[in-house]
């Protein structure tokens, strides 16, 4: 070990010796193909001189390019203002292009449909914790977005007399529910968000957005409440960018990773969300973490939706089609929440399947194989690569794993974020967006249906780019910025670069996930929430006693790792603190202590005569959760959910109602 | 070359040995002043060593790689994120990806991994802006006179699962000494995949449709036409 030092200290020396001079320049930059070049930027050293800043001035600038950030991005470039997007990933890497099953839209190719309908699915799929004039917004739009990707390039599948074929889904009805299976998710075989991301990102390189790929963003820069830009940290060199910027739009996806076992990628860290909780901002609804019913058994590999789509259907051990009896009328394609808390009681009761009864069967063999290559080839790889499994022979073992985050950053159904408080109401932050997983606008309440997601990232990523359309004009003057702003930032960067305690990055990220894993799972009681909540604090604290070991400051993943894990930590001690609070079970937030749904009248038995519950005593609200990075402790406030629509002539709002399928 | 020794080797016998020197730089971009090369081997351990502590490792290279950066190696440097292609890089002599790369169980042997030939950054880490920037110039985009309505047309021939991992394109020898200039197979699979779209209203105006404005191999013209009759023959036999 002591050689390992040794030589890690030389090569440090090294590098910080040569890092001595300015990052960057014009003429060392063009030396190297370097697409996604910097315009206008100068070199200054108002935060450090050991790490010098480059400053860049844009009209707006977008932190992530998966789907929704691509297309506010390239939107922004079209109405013509100089964008900036700033991504830790290449595009096409986000974790948008691991989407397979499709995205929701009223086209009525496969029969009579109307986006009213699908409204009613989504706000009744939300449990009634959505806010309607966003699911307004986005299931009106739904069908136009579909369009547009279509003219952009993407090779939906078709039937046979050349329309964009639609599958049935999860939770999507006809005549609000009475007219049976809908089938209105449009999709590319089961490989839809690879479709959408690559044809999106092929589009964007018509516009001339500016990207910075491989900066990994560190935290937006406020000041008076306003959000003036983003300060960044090049990964390929080191170097410090701070982006000044009008408007700031946030897209950077979830925060999977907080759990050991999830279908998101190693990069789903919920950076955005970590930015805005540093701001002081809150965070809305984190306690709403989506479960997949169909996982891959032990790798935790997505097994879309769209398998049950087609006609694939769950067993237990006993070859019973078990959903039947927990969703008599939908069956295997009841919404996701439903179906994930099937195979738990499933398997609690004994009838699990494989040695250890520990999971269900997927069974896609009694579908004719010339259909399953045709619709879901994806998953036939991908179930023989990590389960071992011929789809067309025996059936996939699965088991619920965390997909999704309702939760994010509060924003209206334009885009832009909001806080709250009870005498003002909502109120907007000056120059901050958000869109995509990261945003909570919220269309998906406290579960999402499936195939609303991919629907959510192209509606909202085009409704920032025309807000900000709305209320700026491209090349206005930026306000001045102190000079030292996103000071602490680089502060924070250095003392992680040199941290020299006892733990190291991937032992404290371990301790978090189990935690999660085991005090906040798909059935929660107060007892385990609140172990859970102490055990998190503790883990929390000890990301003061971190060890990193790559000193370095060019490519230096250690370290970008362990800015992920602080990014991490913020997001799981919010989640977990929400969910012992919120004493109902709602969505995908299951209390076996609070079985019930805790509305402001009770909706199962007859109106009449009912004395409205006040705010603070029922649960029908959005959670605002704030937190003090330095202790980690969590401050918790309400916020009432919006319940009328855009135009309540052209779309009533739906009442609240048990929610069955 | 200043080669270090990882001394875990007490802690677990036969268990990776990462063998790193230091790192080369592609791009003039780096300060350091002089080249560094870099090495990394893996040798794949064995799991019934008794005494070894217990690792939670799944059947694939990135997992290997992933614990080794975990629990041995902080510094070790490659990317990874989901099924997206990036993890692409050279293992046992073979460019491919991790991800989906199984690991060889026979543990007499070693995983010897490194990054994409001739594009180098950090460890395993290569060097991509140039492969975008050829692919951006081919105009990857659809581009249709009315974009108004939904399309009434059979979706568009193209390999569907493209993922720009490179791996093509590395493995080219004229890539490596020629890729300022030769697009590569990557690109020009791409580029003729473009010229072919049914849906596409002006392709006479795309660049790859002038046979002198694609940079082709040098000396070898017949390559773009080779490989639109390979993907032609290979669609056919899908149909």
């Amino acid at each position: 070990m002591a050689a390992l030092s040794t030589a890690s200290r030389v090569l440090a020396k090294k590098v910080l010796s040569a890092k001595a001079l300015p990052a960057v320049s014009q003429s060392s930059r063009k030396l190297h193909f370097s697409v996604y070049g910097k315009n206008n930027s100068k070199v200054s050293d108002g935060i450090s001189t050991q790490y010098p800043v480059v400053d860049h001035e844009f009209d707006a600038v977008v932190v992530g390019a998966g789907g929704a950030g691509l297309r506010a991005a390239f939107g922004l470039s079209e109405a013509g203002f100089n964008t900036a997007c700033v991504t830790k990933l290449f595009p096409t890497r986000s974790h948008t292009v691991a989407a397979q099953g499709g995205i929701n839209a009223a086209l009525g190719n496969m029969e009579g449909d109307d986006w009213r309908w699908h409204f009613y699915d989504t706000v009744k799929g939300s449990d009634w914790l959505g806010d309607q004039d966003a699911i307004h917004y986005m299931t009106e739009q739904a069908p136009h977005a579909v369009v547009e990707l279509e003219n952009f390039g993407m090779p939906f599948s078709r039937t046979e007399d050349g329309k964009i074929y639609q599958r049935a889904f999860g939770g999507q009805s006809l005549k609000f529910g009475k007219g049976g299976q809908a089938h209105r998710c449009c999709c590319v075989a089961d490989r839809t968000g690879h479709s959408l991301l690559h044809t999106l990102y092929g589009r964007s390189l018509r516009y001339d957005t500016s990207y910075f790929v491989e900066y990994f963003a560190l935290d937006l820069l406020m000041e008076d409440g306003e959000c003036k830009g983003v300060i960044a940290l090049c990964m390929e060199d080191g170097s410090i960018h701070r982006f000044r910027s009008k408007n700031t739009v946030i897209a950077t996806g979830g925060y999977g990773r907080t759990y050991f076992s999830c279908t998101s990628a190693h990069t789903s860290t919920g950076d955005g969300n970590a930015m805005v909780t540093r701001a002081g901002l809150p965070c809305q609804d984190l306690e709403f973490v989506q479960f997949h019913p169909t996982g891959i058994y032990g790798a935790g590999c997505l097994i879309t939706e769209g398998c049950r789509g087609e006609g694939g259907i769950l067993i237990n051990s006993e070859g019973e089609r078990f959903m039947e009896r927990y969703a008599p009328n939908a069956k295997d394609l009841a919404s996701r929440d439903v179906v994930s808390r099937s195979i738990t009681i499933e398997i609690r009761e004994g009838r699990g399947c494989g040695p250890e009864k520990d999971h269900a069967y997927l069974q896609l063999h009694h579908l004719p194989p010339q259909q399953l290559a045709t619709r879901l080839p994806g998953i036939s790889e991908t179930a023989m690569i990590f389960a071992g499994v011929d789809v067309t022979k025996e059936p996939i073992p699965v088991l619920p794993t965390v997909h999704y985050n309702m939760g994010g950053i509060p924003t209206n159904y334009r885009g832009q974020v909001i806080t709250h408080t009870p005498e003002e109401g909502d109120k907007v932050v000056p120059g901050l967006f958000a869109c995509g997983e990261a945003a909570c606008a919220s269309v998906h309440g406290a579960n999402r249906l499936g195939a609303n997601s991919l629907l959510d990232l192209v509606v909202f990523g085009r409704a920032c780019a025309h807000t900000i359309a709305d209320i700026c004009t491209p090349g206005e003057k930026l306000s001045p910025l102190k000079t030292n702003a996103g000071e602490e930032s680089v502060a924070n960067l250095d003392k992680l670069r040199f941290a020299d305690g006892n733990m190291r990055t991937s032992e404290i990220r371990v301790n978090m996930q189990k935690t999660m894993q085991n005090h906040a799972a798909v059935f929660r009681t107060g007892k385990v929430l609140k172990e859970g909540c102490d055990k998190m604090d503790a883990v929390y604290q000890t990301l003061d006693d971190i060890k990193t070991f790559d000193r370095g400051i060019v490519w230096n993943t250690d370290l970008v790792e362990t800015l992920e894990l602080q990014n991490l930590m913020l997001n799981a001690v919010q989640t977990i603190n929400s969910a012992e609070q919120r004493q109902e079970s709602r969505g995908a937030h299951s209390r076996e202590d609070f079985k019930d749904r805790m509305d402001e009248l009770d909706y199962a038995k007859p109106l009449a005569g009912q004395v409205r519950k006040p705010f603070e005593e029922h649960w029908r609200k959005h959670t605002l959760s704030t937190v003090d990075p330095k202790t980690g402790k969590v401050t918790l406030k309400y916020r009432p959910v919006i319940d009328n629509s855009l135009d309540a002539e052209d779309c009533a709002a739906i009442p609240p109602a048990i929610r069955s399928y | 070359l200043s080669p270090r020794s990882h001394a875990s080797m007490e802690q677990c016998s036969a268990i990776a040995n990462a063998m790193v020197a230091s790192a080369f730089f592609a791009t003039a971009a780096a300060l350091a002043p002089e080249p560094r090369i870099k090495h990394f081997q893996i040798y794949h351990w064995d799991p019934d060593t008794t005494g070894d502590k217990p690792r939670i490792c799944g059947p694939i290279v990135l997992d290997a790689l992933i614990n080794i950066k975990n629990e041995m190696d902080p510094t070790l440097t490659f990317r990874h994120s989901c099924i997206c292609g990036t993890c692409a890089m050279n293992i046992n002599g073979g460019n491919t990806l991790a991800s989906l790369n199984k690991l060889d169980i026979n543990t007499s042997k070693p995983i010897k991994s490194y990054p994409l030939p001739h594009m180098y950054v950090k460890d395993l880490v290569p060097a991509m802006n140039n492969f975008y920037a050829q692919y951006k110039s081919i105009e990857p985009f659809l581009n249709k006179r009315d974009e108004s309505q939904e399309g009434k047309e059979q979706y568009h021939q193209t390999v569907e699962e493209y993922i720009f991992c490179a791996c093509c394109s590395t493995s080219c020898p004229s890539y490596w000494w020629n890729g300022d200039q030769y697009l590569g197979p990557a690109v020009l699979m791409q580029a003729y995949c473009w010229l072919i779209e049914s849906r596409d209203e002006f392709t006479e105006d795309r660049p790859s449709k002038d046979p002198f404005s694609l940079p082709l191999l040098p000396g070898g013209s017949e390559v773009l036409e080779y490989i639109e009759k390979v993907s032609n023959t290979m669609w056919q036999q899908t149909e």
